[in-house]
């Protein structure tokens, strides 16, 4: 097991470089950089190249790329040029803001689709296995943009159940258990509009797996030994078909730390995703990089960490 | 299979009438589902109202008079008008032409990218296949929306003129999203090239472009299909979702993502919710129509599904 996520870890190295390559390249494209995003018409175009140099946008690309890689291996991601800060240090600050819709959402997603996708497979063909099928793909196409447009509208502006957008109430100096009320009264929404885009494709797939388990003759056996539905259900089925599902788990690592670009933007989230996209819009290049390199080892990272779980849930695959 | 391999005039005239080709039962498979059947209908209904529904419009798109501008829906506008005066109904109608567009164009260059570096991998192998395989891994693993994004701005910072913008926007989000397919055909390859038929191919001597895109590919469309399909409802949200940043299509061309992008003005957003509103189901009533026929696609042309 050890030396499979050793070579695993290996065969990162490529991908990263690949990944690395085509970023900075993508971004070497774009004609000005920060200062001329900044276009502060009081700069001399002194001040402005002596700027340059010092951030060292004046060498050409290829040793650009080569500074900033090397920096990288050693594990240092830079300064964002915004926040004045390095850019571990800001992604540090955010990412807990993400991290606390990301792990809610998460936890109510698979809790809605384990119980949906259960009972939608105990009575595959009936009314409510129809209308569930409906809804997950209703969930599946959801535009993430306009759903939380639309919660904004009518559950913040016009009901007024919940604030707008944000984190706190601007000016509130609570602390301790207000504050945390506080804090869930403003994530309600976006926990809502991501927890809607993920359990869509998860119920189908505890559905599908269900549905697998369901037909095997050791379920047949349960019944046949006279045991109550409920414990055929939820002790002999659902354990199993849980096996593959735990895979998925792997895969949302970077849901949780990556953040949600447009999401946070809508309803104003000072998460990761949030400054992310400020980055690319005010050319911020070393947060930008830096965090598109931080989400590529998350998604790898990710796939690992399924493969593995994979691994240990059922002792029949072999990781070698 | 092609023409000339197989003495087809013979088999013509002693096809039996009852057997179905895989097509039809595929055809009927589909029709038996009722999910599907409604999003194909809910489809054919947003082509038809984009791209005929503009030819019965009494309004212009051109049609700037202030004294209708911001008008709740009513007899005249269907819809009601936007800050210029202009028909709401009809510049949906009209976005809906571009969004449907950039999705279908989109998911062509998909397809080609995709179906023939995923063939060309599974049929060589080894070198070959491992190089392709790898530089895949890597678009994997690059956040799709990010990218999407910054390559939204190159486009912005780059000048590139506004009505040219949606052409480039085709490509990048049809070149993004090449893994996916490159990866299932390439499976199907791999056990394709070991049947039989292959190794009559061999016999003849055919050449290797031959092989491939006459012989093994054609095997492997109800596979393309459905993530074809699939990836036309990916490819639409993509570009809404860029339109609505400001980044994707920009007017005065407009699309469903841009116009929803009325809501960032907060009076807008608040009081006139049918300038927003209706593009955003029109997306939504898209894509989970695509969504649909996707999926019945998939149960249809399964072989392993008998029903």
């Amino acid at each position: 097991m050890k030396q499979y996520i050793i070579r695993r870890l290996l065969q990162m190295i490529p991908t990263l470089i690949g990944i690395s390559i085509i970023i900075f390249a993508i971004s070497a494209m774009v004609p000005g950089d920060y200062i001329t995003a900044r276009a502060n018409p009081n700069m001399s175009i002194e001040k402005q190249e002596q700027l340059r140099s010092i951030y060292g946008l004046d060498k050409p690309d290829y040793q650009r790329y080569f500074i900033w890689a090397g920096n990288m291996v050693k594990g240092n991601f830079g300064d964002s040029m915004q926040h004045k800060q390095p850019v571990t240090t800001v992604i540090n600050t955010y990412v807990w803001n993400s991290f606390i819709i990301g792990i809610f959402a998460l936890f109510f997603s698979w809790f809605i689709a384990m119980i949906t996708g259960i009972f939608s497979a105990k009575f595959q063909y009936s009314f409510f296995d129809k209308i569930v099928t409906l809804l997950v793909f209703i969930c599946m196409s959801l535009p993430s943009f306009f759903i939380g447009l639309l919660l904004i509208k009518f559950f913040a502006l016009d009901m007024k159940l919940f604030p707008v957008g944000g984190m706190i109430t601007s000016g509130l100096n609570a602390r301790g258990w207000e504050y945390f009320i506080d804090v869930l009264k403003h994530s309600f929404l976006p926990i809502m509009v991501l927890t809607m885009l993920s359990t869509g494709s998860l119920t189908r797939y505890f559905r599908t797996s269900m549905l697998e388990v369901i037909r095997q003759d050791y379920i047949r056996t349960a019944r046949a030994k006279g045991l109550k539905e409920r414990t055929v259900i939820f002790k002999h089925a659902f354990r199993n078909a849980m096996i593959p599902a735990i895979t998925l788990l792997g895969f949302e690592l970077p849901g949780l730390f990556g953040g949600a670009m447009i999401l946070e933007q809508i309803f104003v989230w000072p998460g990761v995703g949030h400054i992310y996209l400020n980055s690319i819009n005010m050319r911020d290049y070393p947060f930008m990089l830096g965090f598109t390199i931080f989400l590529a080892m998350l998604t790898l990272l990710g796939n690992l960490l399924a493969d593995v779980l994979y691994g240990i849930a059922d002792p029949r695959i072999r990781l070698k | 299979m092609s023409a000339d391999v197989m003495p087809i005039t013979e088999n013509k005239n002693t096809k039996a009438k009852a057997v179905d080709t895989p097509w039809k039962t595929a055809m009927r498979r589909f029709t038996r589902n009722k999910l599907a059947v409604i999003g194909f209908i809910m489809i054919v209904f947003m082509f038809i109202l984009c791209f005929i529904g503009p030819l019965f419009s009494p309004h212009n798109l051109f049609d700037y008079s202030l004294k209708n501008k911001n008008l709740a829906p009513n007899g005249t506008y269907w819809l009601g008008t936007d800050k210029l005066g202009r028909d709401i109904l009809l510049r949906m109608m009209l976005a809906g032409r571009i969004s449907l567009l950039v999705g279908l164009v989109a998911t062509c260059i998909t397809v080609m990218i995709g179906a023939t570096l995923g063939a060309v991998a599974g049929f060589y192998g080894k070198l070959v296949d491992n190089l392709i395989m790898r530089v895949a891994d890597i678009f994997m693993a690059l956040p799709s929306l990010p990218i999407l994004i910054i390559l939204g701005a190159v486009l912005s910072d780059l000048k590139v003129h506004p009505s040219s913008r949606i052409y480039y926007l085709m490509v990048i989000i049809g070149v993004l999203n090449w893994t996916t397919l490159a990866r299932l055909v390439r499976g199907q390859i791999l056990t394709l090239r070991e049947q039989e038929f292959m190794q009559a191919t061999e016999a003849l001597g055919l050449k290797d472009k031959r092989k491939i895109f006459k012989h093994l590919l054609p095997n492997t469309i109800p596979v393309i299909i459905v993530a074809a399909t699939l990836s036309v409802a990916g490819a639409i949200l993509s570009e809404s979702a860029l339109s609505f940043l400001g980044i994707g299509v920009v007017p005065p061309t407009p699309s469903w993502g841009n116009m929803i992008s009325a809501a960032n003005n907060l009076i807008d957003f608040r009081k006139r919710p049918w300038l927003w509103i209706p593009p955003g189901m029109c997306i939504l009533i898209t894509s989970v129509a695509i969504n649909l026929i996707g999926d019945g696609l998939r149960d249809a042309l399964d072989p392993k599904t008998k029903k």
